[in-house]
């Protein structure tokens, strides 16, 4: 085998959105010599698409929020299932961490006072999410990458890391593979940390894009760390539907944070009838409640349209199934006839602009169809809430790729919060741990070779069979067996499939040569994908009540006995995958009250608070 | 549903030429969609750019029957149905395969740039810093872009002339307007941008602001106002001592 490459830094995080640009800028302030590996080009992340708005319990334009509620708030997203601790310190770090963009050069939309401004989102108390039209995403990934490029971080673009090495049971290094040249090259570490976020890219229909294929997870899982909570996959209830090479592209939930409503086809605003026990003293009963909430009174409850996405969702899907969903099998959403067209350019532009050049359609004037579209994974490879180190020492991960914050559903605006929260923590974990640790880290060129070869049989197969169709075939299983609605009986037999799909991977064969070649990148991926799916549907399996964006149709409702349980994927001594429950810790007393308050008693101690 | 006709550049920084294919178009779609269809089904190794497909992400630039564009947003009915579509990456930049080229010379470029010096005497006593919408709108506009360097495609100092060694385009002077205009940034911007970026290469063309897919007004909103600044430092320097004065007391 060719002389390949050896590249050494103390830390390498794999991933450049905001969990892992934080992370790196993090390393890097702690004296770490450090290195920061993407599949795309700096800047392209996932976290440049992210539209609505980064949670924080700013307090600017409604000042009775307080770290308490937003804390309060995402428990009860997640049903409970979240992990106590990380919630706690996610609402209790977010604001600093907005703050500090700020310090960094991001510029968020202002309140009257020149504060920064925050929009109402789903399952948020208050208006909480700061924002830049709808485009804070890009705000934040800019923010991150002009400043960490000055931070002497090396970055390392259009690079896909492809398997981790162990030294013993410790981290060491990993392979990956340069995208331009198709030449492979190891990377040697004390720690790496993991921020490649989801794998929507298992669904049909997703907001995710290419990237999104579960790498993160299936090299934790290939080198021995737990998957926690990967039967959650969150569907965002409005995705594009119309025209269909565009289905899936997000619709941001800013639409309805800023007045939107939903509607069938019979012209009936639907959610009314959805509003959960759990949610019902907090949401209006009628239209003219919510109307009053719109323009502003304090006192009103907020509109449906504004409940968790897991129950949004289902509602949509429910109006479809009734039959009276719009033409293309959705929702209407109209924010027309709520708002005046100047304000909708200038609080949602990037949706004037997709729904314009994409549908044909001027929201100014027109109801949008949408429909649901898998966005996100509350699940992820198991952590410690404090240090983000995995079950394997030196793996740490952080952002969408790591579980445990989000619970059974994740509140918009809390992604980007805890990208922020998480990657400086996870940055924080790995220089406590090569401080702590006295080692180098060998690499085991059996090992690296071995993942090369795995690599280059692909391309190097006489025949076999495209990528890109077992893609879709994959994507189409995981979309009917593993979708909003599951029973035993379809998620048996998606697992059966998927069963098929690994036999089948080990025949698949990419055409042409090595250099920037993206049917050999897809097949690569296809394995990690083929992981992730098993571990949801798996998991899923296990999981037998209803909970957030898990629905069992065979196992309806919540299980108090459940929520004792986070269900972990692991990989067995004979390399199949078995999925098992663990038991929860008990909650801390304190959060535990505060999670358990009605909103008005929280409110009261907060104000009590205040006036101390 | 109708057969079309495309041409693709396939090749690599050794050559290539334009290629033929003929594919099914569906109703709706973008020319990004049809490359991608291209790619599935008649040509897996087919190099191209993407993530984000809804203009938000600045990766899948190339020029379009010879017009710089960003492929997710540019619809096949934008065409008429006999035209054959040229397809070829933005030329400006060394080719590294097919439409994929090697844009990292602009990745260089940010470097150079100060970044940003907050004045961090200006914040309240809670620790906020305090800006007015108004005052932030301008470096809101610049802040839109999204990396896609279509302008950098376009500009003919960069493109024609080759001058990357004197000018960083078009993409760079609004980064840097973005900061000098921020009402908080507090560097000296305006001598680098006349002796190191190459403010006074720009002779004003427009071709940058016609091609850029966020709106943003490049000439006249942030390179014309830094020739300015430049003007009143090095011709009028009272002037420019006033103003940024005025910035600070703000
Ligand atoms: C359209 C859209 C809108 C959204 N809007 C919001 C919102 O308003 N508010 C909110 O809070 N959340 C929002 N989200 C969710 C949020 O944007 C994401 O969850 C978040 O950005 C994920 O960030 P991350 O840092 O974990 O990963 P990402 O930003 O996805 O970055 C992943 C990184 O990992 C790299 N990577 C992956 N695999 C490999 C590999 N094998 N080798 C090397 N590198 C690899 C990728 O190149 C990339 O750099 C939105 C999501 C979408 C899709
Ligand atoms: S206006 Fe200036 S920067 Fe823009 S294209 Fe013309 S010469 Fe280039
Ligand atoms: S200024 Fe416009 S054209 Fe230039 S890179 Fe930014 S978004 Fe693209
Ligand atoms: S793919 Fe993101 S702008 Fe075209």
């Amino acid at each position: 085998m060719a002389e390949i490459e050896i590249i050494e830094h103390d830390v390498i995080v794999v991933g450049a959105g905001g969990a892992g640009l934080r992370a790196a800028i993090q390393c890097s302030s702690r004296g770490l010599s450090t290195g920061l590996v993407c599949k795309s080009l700096l800047g392209k992340a996932h976290t440049v698409m992210a539209e609505g708005g980064v949670a924080a319990a700013l307090g600017n334009v409604d000042e009775r929020d307080d770290w308490k509620v937003h804390f309060r708030d995402t428990m009860r997203g997640g049903k409970f299932l979240n992990l106590w601790r990380m919630a706690e310190l996610h609402a209790k770090q977010a604001p600093d961490r907005v703050r500090e963009l700020e310090e960094w050069g991001a510029v968020f939309d202002r309140t009257q006072s020149g504060l920064i401004n925050q929009r109402n989102f789903g399952g948020h108390r208050y208006p909480r999410l700061a924002h830049v039209g709808d485009r804070t995403g890009l705000e934040m990934i800019r923010t991150l990458q002009d400043y960490g490029v000055h931070q002497g971080i090396e970055v390392y673009m259009e690079c896909t890391a492809l398997d981790l090495l162990k030294d013993g049971d410790k981290i060491s290094g990993m392979v990956a593979m340069w995208r331009e040249t198709g030449r492979f090259v190891t990377f040697k570490a004390k720690a790496i940390i993991l921020a490649t976020g989801g794998a929507g890219k298992a669904w049909k229909i997703t907001s995710n894009s290419w990237e999104y294929t579960g790498d993160g997870y299936a090299m934790a899982y290939e080198a021995g760390a737990e998957l926690m909570d990967m039967e959650f996959t969150q569907f965002h209830p409005t995705g594009m539907v119309w025209p269909p090479s565009v289905r899936g592209t997000l619709v941001t939930e800013g639409v309805r944070g800023d007045g939107g409503i939903l509607i069938n086809s019979q012209g009936k605003r639907f959610m009314f009838d959805y509003i959960p026990d759990l949610y019902a003293p907090e949401t209006a009963d009628t239209e003219e409640e919510a109307a009053r909430w719109l323009d502003g009174d304090k006192s009103a409850r907020r509109p449906p349209e504004l409940l968790t996405r897991d129950v949004v969702a289902r509602a949509i899907r429910q109006e479809v199934k009734d039959r009276r969903g719009s033409p293309h099998g959705g929702a209407f959403l109209d924010i027309a006839s709520r708002r005046s067209a100047d304000d909708i350019k200038r609080k949602l532009p990037s949706m004037y602009h997709q729904f314009k050049v994409l549908a044909e359609l001027d929201i100014t004037k027109e109801p949008m169809e949408v429909g649901p579209t898998l966005h996100y994974f509350m699940g992820g490879i198991r952590v410690d809430s404090d240090s983000q180190m995995s079950t394997v020492p030196g793996l740490f991960a952080c952002g969408e790729c790591s579980g445990g914050m989000h619970g059974a559903n994740r509140l918009g605006g809390n992604s980007l919060s805890d990208l922020l929260v998480f990657g400086k923590l996870a940055g924080d974990g790995a220089a406590d741990y090569i401080s702590g640790t006295n080692f180098s880290a060998l690499i085991n060129q059996e090992e690296v070779e071995s993942i090369v070869r795995a690599g280059t049989q692909i391309l190097n197969r006489e025949s076999g069979k495209n990528p890109y169709l077992l893609h879709e075939e994959l994507q189409e299983a995981m979309q009917d067996k593993v979708g909003i609605v599951r029973s035993n009986e379809l998620l048996t037999e998606g697992i059966k499939q998927l069963d098929e799909f690994k036999e089948a991977y080990k025949q698949v064969k990419a055409d042409g040569a090595s250099q920037f070649n993206p049917g050999w990148h897809e097949a690569l991926s296809l394995r990690n994908l083929i992981i992730t799916a098993e571990a949801v549907a798996k998991s899923a399996l296990m999981r037998e009540e209803s909970r957030g964006a898990h629905s069992r149709i065979d196992f309806p409702g919540e299980q108090d006995e459940w929520l004792k349980y986070n269900i972990v994927a692991s990989k067995n001594g004979d390399g199949s995958m078995s999925t098992k429950k663990i038991e929860r810790e008990r909650p801390d007393s304190e959060l535990e009250r505060i999670a358990n308050l009605t909103i008005e008693e929280l409110e009261k101690e907060v104000e009590s608070e205040r006036n101390k | 549903m109708a057969l079309r006709n495309f041409k693709l550049f396939r090749g690599d920084k050794s050559g290539g030429q334009m290629e033929n294919y003929q594919i099914e178009v569906d109703k709706g779609m973008v020319v990004l969609d049809v490359i991608h269809r291209i790619q599935a089904e008649q040509a897996n190794d087919l190099a191209v750019r993407w993530n984000c497909k809804a203009g938000k992400c600045g990766s899948c630039s190339v020029e379009i029957n010879g017009k710089p564009k960003l492929s997710c947003m540019t619809r096949m009915n934008e065409y008429s149905a006999e035209d054959t579509i040229y397809v070829r990456p933005i030329r400006t930049f060394p080719v590294i395969k097919d439409l994929v080229t090697d844009v990292s010379w602009n990745y260089e470029q940010n470097k150079r740039i100060t970044p940003f010096t907050p004045d961090t005497k200006q914040k309240n006593k809670n620790g906020d810093y305090v800006m007015m919408q108004e005052d932030v709108d301008r470096i809101q506009e610049f802040r839109k872009c999204i990396e896609c360097y279509l302008c950098q495609d376009v500009c003919h100092i960069l493109r024609d002339h080759n001058k990357k060694d004197k000018f960083v385009g078009p993409r760079f002077m609004i980064r840097i307007a973005s900061l000098d205009m921020h009402p908080l940034d507090t560097a000296d911007r305006i001598t680098s941008v006349k002796e190191d970026f190459g403010s006074g290469m720009c002779n004003i063309t427009r071709c940058c602001t016609d091609v850029c897919p966020e709106d943003i007004q490049i000439t006249d909103n942030a390179i014309i106002p830094l020739k300015e600044r430049v003007v009143d430092k090095f011709y009028d320097p009272f002037l420019w001592l006033w103003r940024k004065f005025l910035k600070r007391n703000k």
